[in-house]
């Protein structure tokens, strides 16, 4: 059962990139793309990945289409009509694309047991943080633990981000209180 | 009873394709930031996929549970997810800004205006 689901979302993740590659409105686009994340939510929890699945829902579908929806109260709704394809970027992209399938033949099966991501330290937290942490949670007693200082420099990339956006948009705030 | 095999990095392949393709194709600005945020959910679903394992489930503890995924993708990719929305801020930020300055955010039209500008 979750087999079927799996194949059919993804299928329904591939038509739903194209529609919104192809889309000339980018205000549907935007809109298109939070349902996008929302799919990608859904294939995360049948995945097991749950921390994953809902960060997804909540960032990827729920702030990044804010940011979008903002982008576009500021520029412009509408994408200039596009008319030939670009045939240069085609054929990167296929000989990317045709390079990456031959590479993943070598994979091992979807859910395979013995696949070599399974045979080192993943063992270790799944059976040692317990105790060691006192949190059933894995990922958290990894993420806020174990690689407690990771997370302490994905905070500085935020912050960074966040210091680099008020710098480039700060003036449109300033304008509105002079008004 | 259908065998996923390795349908699921087909499908990361194919996304990945779609992303990079309106990423370098598009001209409009916004768009390639549309194509970059599908580019990264396929590489998201590409780790997500390899953690996967069979009959197992989501990596919380529990009493008499024999097998869980493994919880070292889903780590790397929460840290991905957040950095992947702090650099798309600030693309977007920048969009903004040079649709202030050109008036347009179309690739052909910011680039033809600087070569008149020169």
């Amino acid at each position: 059962m979750t087999e079927i689901l799996d194949i059919a979302l993804l299928s329904f993740m591939i038509v739903l990139a194209i529609a919104v590659s192809r889309m000339q409105n980018l205000f549907m686009a935007a809109m298109m793309t939070g349902i996008f994340s929302f799919l990608s939510a859904i294939v995360f929890t049948l995945l097991d990945a749950v921390d994953v699945a809902f960060t997804e829902a909540a960032v990827g579908a729920g702030v990044s289409t804010v940011l979008l929806l903002g982008t576009l109260s500021l520029t412009t709704r509408e994408e200039k009509i596009v008319k030939k394809n670009n045939a240069l970027a085609l054929l990167v992209v296929l000989i990317t694309g045709s390079a990456l399938i031959y590479g993943t033949l070598d994979m091992p099966n979807y859910g395979d047991p013995n696949a070599p991501v399974h045979q080192h330290v993943a063992d270790r937290y799944i059976e040692k943080s317990g105790e060691e942490m006192g949190i059933p949670n894995i990922v958290t007693s990894v993420l806020a633990s174990y690689r407690g200082y990771d997370t302490l420099g994905e905070v500085t990339v935020i912050f960074t981000a966040g210091i680099g956006v008020i710098l480039l948009l700060g003036h449109i705030w300033r304008k509105e209180d002079e008004q | 009873m259908i065998s996923v095999g390795l349908f699921n990095y087909w499908a990361c392949m194919v996304l990945m394709m779609i992303g990079l393709y309106t990423a370098i194709a598009r001209p409009n600005l916004v768009k390639k930031l549309i194509g970059l945020s599908i580019f990264q959910v396929s590489v998201f679903l590409l780790y997500i996929t390899v953690g996967k394992v069979s009959g197992g489930t989501a990596p919380i503890l529990g009493e008499g549970i024999e097998a869980y995924s493994n919880p070292l993708p889903h780590v790397l990719i929460l840290t991905a997810i957040v950095v992947g929305i702090a650099t798309l801020s600030l693309g977007l930020a920048l969009v903004v800004r040079i649709g202030e300055a050109y008036d347009t955010i179309e690739e052909d039209e910011i680039i033809e205006r600087d070569i008149v500008n020169d």
